[in-house]
């Protein structure tokens, strides 16, 4: 059941990537990648992460590309008609065949029985309670500075994007 | 049955790829930055999973981490796209090459 999940969550998450990737309209290369934000965080359900789960739904599908698909929509854009568009759906086939052949070669060369022993999460794995538990004493530091960080970011928008001083 | 951690890593390693030729191949500014969130959710996968492997959190505070920096770069790429787009008129990255030698 878990394994058949798996591949459909991942096969979809696959169909997203490859659509966003070779799609011509900007549009659609967002729906794709919110579809394969959808499917990643149904993985990470499937692996306890609970909390990181419902993060990826809403700062990613919901945020973080609702933002890229209104600057979408705002610019209304063509796609420039040149050597490399011409030739790019075979480029991007041929590139993603081989450097996924590569990646895939790579890490089936691993061998799971160095790797230390899967452990059976404990209890509370991956819910809010440990998690925020987790963020507010050994990881306080960096989640400060996050906080920070998302602040100069939110100055840094509004700057760069305000037409006149 | 459980998934085995190698499946998780081959998709990841697919995902991985497939937003390393989006970045190479597409010339459109906010495709390719798709294709670098599409990178860095393929991190986020391998995190998760070796967590859950290990029975170690910390993975999850690494890709909580990698979130929080995708919306700050989220907002601030944008929002030079967006001026990049008022000075130019264009979102091509081929046609921005005032810093080319």
């Amino acid at each position: 059941m878990q394994l058949l999940m798996f591949y459909g969550f991942g096969f979809f998450a696959l169909f997203g990537a490859i659509g966003m990737v070779m799609s011509r309209q900007p549009v659609m290369s967002a729906l794709l990648l919110i579809v394969n934000m959808f499917c990643l965080a149904g993985l990470y359900a499937q692996l306890d992460a609970h909390v990181i789960a419902a993060l990826q739904l809403i700062v990613y599908a919901g945020a973080v590309m609702v933002l890229v698909l209104f600057v979408i929509m705002l610019l209304n854009l063509r796609e420039k008609q040149g050597i490399v568009s011409k030739h790019q759906v075979a480029l991007q086939a041929v590139g993603i065949s081989a450097l996924g052949f590569f990646v895939t070669a790579i890490i089936a060369r691993l061998e799971p029985g160095k790797l230390p022993a899967a452990k059976e999460p404990a209890e509370g794995f991956g819910t809010m309670a440990a998690v925020g538990k987790l963020l507010f004493t050994d990881y306080l530091l960096p989640f400060e500075i996050a906080s920070v960080l998302l602040l100069a970011a939110m100055v840094g928008a509004v700057i760069l994007a305000k037409s006149k001083v | 049955m459980p998934v085995p951690l190698n499946h998780y890593l081959i998709l990841s390693g697919l995902l991985f790829a497939i937003g390393v030729v989006g970045v190479i191949t597409r010339r459109n500014a906010l495709i390719v930055y798709m294709s670098i969130e599409l990178m860095l959710n393929a991190v986020n996968l391998t995190f998760i999973a070796f967590s859950r492997h290990l029975g170690d959190m910390g993975g999850h505070m690494f890709t909580f981490m990698v979130m929080a920096v995708a919306a700050a770069e989220a907002a601030v790429g944008l929002a030079i796209v967006i001026s990049l787009f008022r000075t130019r008129q264009t979102v091509d990255v081929d046609d921005v090459n005032l810093l080319k030698g």
